[in-house]
């Protein structure tokens, strides 16, 4: 599984939905290989945010998520390509900085490159701060020969004015470098063209010889022999030698190298013995676990310095003051806030004006085929409860949530795309994470909740670029408060059919604007407050360490955002919300239609209900709507509208105005529509969510907990929201 | 003159220092050394965020965003070459 979210709806649209899909895509995946075709495993490794995710998709024709931030890859993806007749399968690693392993994500990518028997590494370094890089090239490069390293982001580096000499880091790290820039396309024939030789002719590069001290150097020739005849070439003898000076503190390594061995190697006597004097030893001189991990991982870095300094020559040192200049503006005191909030705003005034009209001329056009449908059924002589569940329930469900989506999402995803490519998240991290450190969590949240406006199964999976457990757990109940694509078309109807038409005509679109603007920010202020109370109480703790890289600023390729925003991301969701609604209008067809008595089934449900929700603003149609909507927020207001319909007679709904008129009737007022935002900004996150969660978690206890927080929160808020409203009016 | 050693959250904007010491541990120290901050190491302070905290540094080509308590465990002195 991967976090690029286009991967995530492929996967529970096959998995759910359709399965036949699925059948196609294998059979036409077998056909089109030759099946005795040579094939080899290429691991891609590589910092987070190198373009890792743009060269694999290059190389494998996927669509992956890709953007301008450090995290998005954070489990491996696969894909394979072809040449000369011969089949490389590609494994994309999470970005690392490093095989030491602090998290989850540095393991898979340490327990690949190691024990996953790979033909070749393909390591991506970012071009524009290659001595960074070089650390992770010159681990890697330790316990693998075979390796190629990519140079990327190249035409990047030429316009700051810093020139790096290929062949010179071609020798310093004995493997094939390839300069590649992989926006234009640049340099990727001659990647191909590597990993094929280094693939097929393996003898010609050797692993890298780090020197560490003298002491570490001694420990590494005493166990070497030993752990040769124990390990029996499966290992690199030099590599596990320097790792058993401290495998017993390293539990992760420890653990998948016992799988891997399938012994446990420090069991060994000879070994256990020659480490115990060595350790005595090294404790005489002084030097504690600790004092020889540094050591180790300097020696790293001094030879990764050592082969910048030879390769690389600058034109201008500051060659990032255009950066600089930017980041100043974007993240000072006076302005960095005011333009965060600024840009959202200017997102959503862009997402509903240029909403608004679209929405209208496909509800028209989908209303008309509607009607033409209708004639058609009736000449054909259908009978009329078939008219009823294939016509107004299934077709006119999905033809809601259509109009009532496409729009926004294909306004809102390229927009936020553009700004994800251009690198601006990470500052939002970065300006915000002073109150996620007040309410002792993790800064790194910001990115995720910036996921979970795209989808919030796919923000709590990228919680997992949060290390520590306990803030991932924050981050991830929390994730809810921000709301997804499936919500954020909700909230823009309600705006534009209640509250735009009273301010004058001109002013709507910038009024309706900070309404939304507000109501996200009230989702983000319940996400602060949430994950505080949630310090203070079943995740009590203090905020661990926190790192952020803040990447050079890259020029958004808008042409290619639209397209890819559009394709990958907005039709598939879209796509998965139509699939969902058909079921969902076919059930509202028919429990509305199905009558006990003189009461249909609906009827007696929202009435069930109704008492329930008025205490907090809704009514029994809307609940129920909520709830039914489990399996996707994208059809709570078409299953709302759906039921309205049933009960009534009104048929001119293919405007928001008419809409209104529907909604007002069943006794809709100011508050309804204020705490059915509320409501739908907090409350269940939706089922893919939620077994999303229970994966990520693996426990019942805090699925539930992620289950039972917002909905608390959203019943809370709504409830005395109700009150207040209800007192003030009582009191007017 | 006797060499003044100082936490890295008080070194000023625009100004350069090298990495003297870590008192970090585990994880956390972990972390710092996988990023290239090991002593020996020239870092400068780029920027703040609006509060002030975290604050933005100049690290082996790379920005990195540190929080004043992190940044606190890394001692660091005065760089010779900054005037």
């Amino acid at each position: 599984m991967t976090l690029r979210e286009g991967d995530i709806f492929l996967t529970m649209m096959k998995n759910k939905l359709s399965k036949i899909i699925n059948l196609c895509y294998k059979s036409s995946k077998s056909s089109s290989a030759s099946k005795n075709a040579p094939q080899k495993t290429v691991a891609f490794a590589g910092n987070p945010n190198v373009g890792k995710s743009s060269i694999f998709n290059r190389l494998t024709g996927l669509k992956q998520h890709t953007g301008n931030w450090p995290g998005k890859t954070v489990a491996n993806a696969r894909g394979e390509f072809y040449y000369k007749n011969k089949k490389f399968t590609l494994v994309d690693l999470p970005g690392t900085y490093s095989l030491l392993a602090s998290s989850v994500e540095e393991g898979i990518a340490r327990d690949f490159i190691c024990f996953g028997n790979s033909d070749v590494v393909v390591i991506i370094v970012d071009s524009t701060c290659l001595e960074r890089n070089l650390n992770l090239v010159l681990q890697i490069k330790e316990v693998a020969a075979n390796t190629v390293i990519c140079v990327n982001i190249l035409d990047e580096a030429k316009r700051k004015g810093i020139h790096i000499d290929l062949d010179e880091l071609a020798a310093q790290i004995d493997a094939p470098v390839v300069g590649t820039s992989a926006s234009t396309g640049e340099g990727i024939k001659k990647l191909i063209e590597k990993i094929h030789d280094v693939s097929f002719d393996a003898q010609k590069y050797n692993k890298i010889k780090i020197n560490y001290p003298d002491y570490i150097e001694d420990a590494i020739k005493r166990l070497k022999p030993l752990v040769e005849q124990s390990a029996k070439g499966k290992i690199d003898p030099r590599w596990l030698s320097l790792k058993l000076l401290d495998l017993e503190s390293d539990k992760s390594l420890h653990h998948s190298l016992n799988t891997y061995l399938g012994f446990d190697i420090l069991t060994n006597k000879n070994i256990a013995n020659e480490l115990h004097k060595i350790k005595n030893h090294l404790m005489s001189l002084g030097i504690n676990e600790e004092n020889l991990k540094d050591k180790v991982v300097s020696s790293i870095i001094k030879k990764a310095e050592t082969i910048y300094n030879k390769c690389v020559k600058l034109d201008k040192e500051d060659y990032n003051s255009r950066d600089r200049k930017l980041d100043q503006i974007l993240t000072s005191k006076l302005t960095g806030i005011p333009i965060m909030i600024a840009l959202l705003f200017f997102i959503f005034w862009l997402t509903m004006v240029g909403a608004n009209y679209p929405s209208e001329l496909i509800a028209n056009g989908l209303f008309y085929i509607q009607d033409q449908l209708t004639i058609l059924f009736n000449n054909a002589g259908a009978p009329s409860w078939l008219h009823g569940i294939l016509v107004l329930g299934i077709y006119r469900t999905a033809a809601w949530v259509v109009s009532v989506m496409l729009p926004p999402m294909a306004i809102f995803f390229p927009l936020f795309t553009i700004l994800e490519d251009l690198g601006y998240l990470p500052r939002v991290a970065f300006n915000l994470d002073n109150y996620f450190r007040k309410a002792n969590a993790h800064g790194k949240q910001a990115l995720t909740m910036c996921m979970g406006f795209g989808c919030n199964a796919c923000g709590v999976i990228g919680c997992r670029i949060i290390d520590s457990p306990r803030e991932r757990l924050i981050a991830t109940i929390t994730n809810n408060f921000v709301p997804c694509n499936g919500r954020f078309p909700t909230l823009i109807a309600i705006i534009t059919m209640f509250f735009s038409g009273l301010v004058a005509k001109e002013y709507t679109p910038l009024f309706s604007t900070i309404l939304l603007t507000m109501t996200i920010l009230i989702g983000i202020f319940a996400t602060f407050l949430v994950s505080k109370i949630l310090s203070k109480t079943i995740l009590k703790g203090i905020h661990s360490s926190f790192t952020l890289e803040l990447p050079p600023y890259r020029k958004p390729q808008i042409g290619k955002v639209i397209v890819r925003s559009i394709f990958d991301r907005t039709l598939f969701v879209l796509g998965r919300a139509v699939l969902v609604s058909a079921p969902a209008g076919f059930m509202i067809w028919l429990i509305s239609n199905l009558k006990i008595g003189d009461l249909s089934i609906l009827h007696y449900c929202t009435n069930f209900l109704d008492p329930f929700a008025r205490l907090f603003g809704l009514d029994g149609v809307i609940l129920m709507a909520f709830i039914l909507g489990f399996p996707a927020n994208e059809i709570v207001l078409p299953i709302i509208i759906m039921s309205y319909l049933c009960t009534g007679n009104l048929t001119d709904i293919s405007s928001l105005d008419g809409l209104k008129v529907l909604l007002i009737s069943h006794g809709w007022t100011y508050t309804t529509a204020i705490c059915t935002m509320l409501f739908s900004l907090m409350h269940f996150p939706c089922g893919t969510t939620l077994l999303t969660i229970k994966k990520e978690t693996n426990s019942a206890k805090w699925t539930f907990i992620s289950f039972l927080i917002p909905t608390i929160t959203g019943f809370v808020v709504c409830f005395a929201l109700n009150l207040i409203i209800n007192i003030v009016l009582f009191l007017r | 003159m006797p060499i003044k050693i100082s936490p890295l959250d008080n070194l000023p904007a625009n100004k350069k220092a090298v990495v003297v010491a870590l008192l970090s541990s585990d994880n956390e120290r972990r972390r710092n050394l996988d990023l290239g901050i090991v002593p020996g190491t020239n870092i400068k302070m780029l920027f703040e965020s609006p509060n002030k905290n975290p604050k933005a540094y100049l690290i082996r080509g790379t920005v990195l965003a540190l929080r004043n308590e992190d940044a606190n465990k890394i001692l660091i002195k005065a760089n010779r070459d900054d005037s």
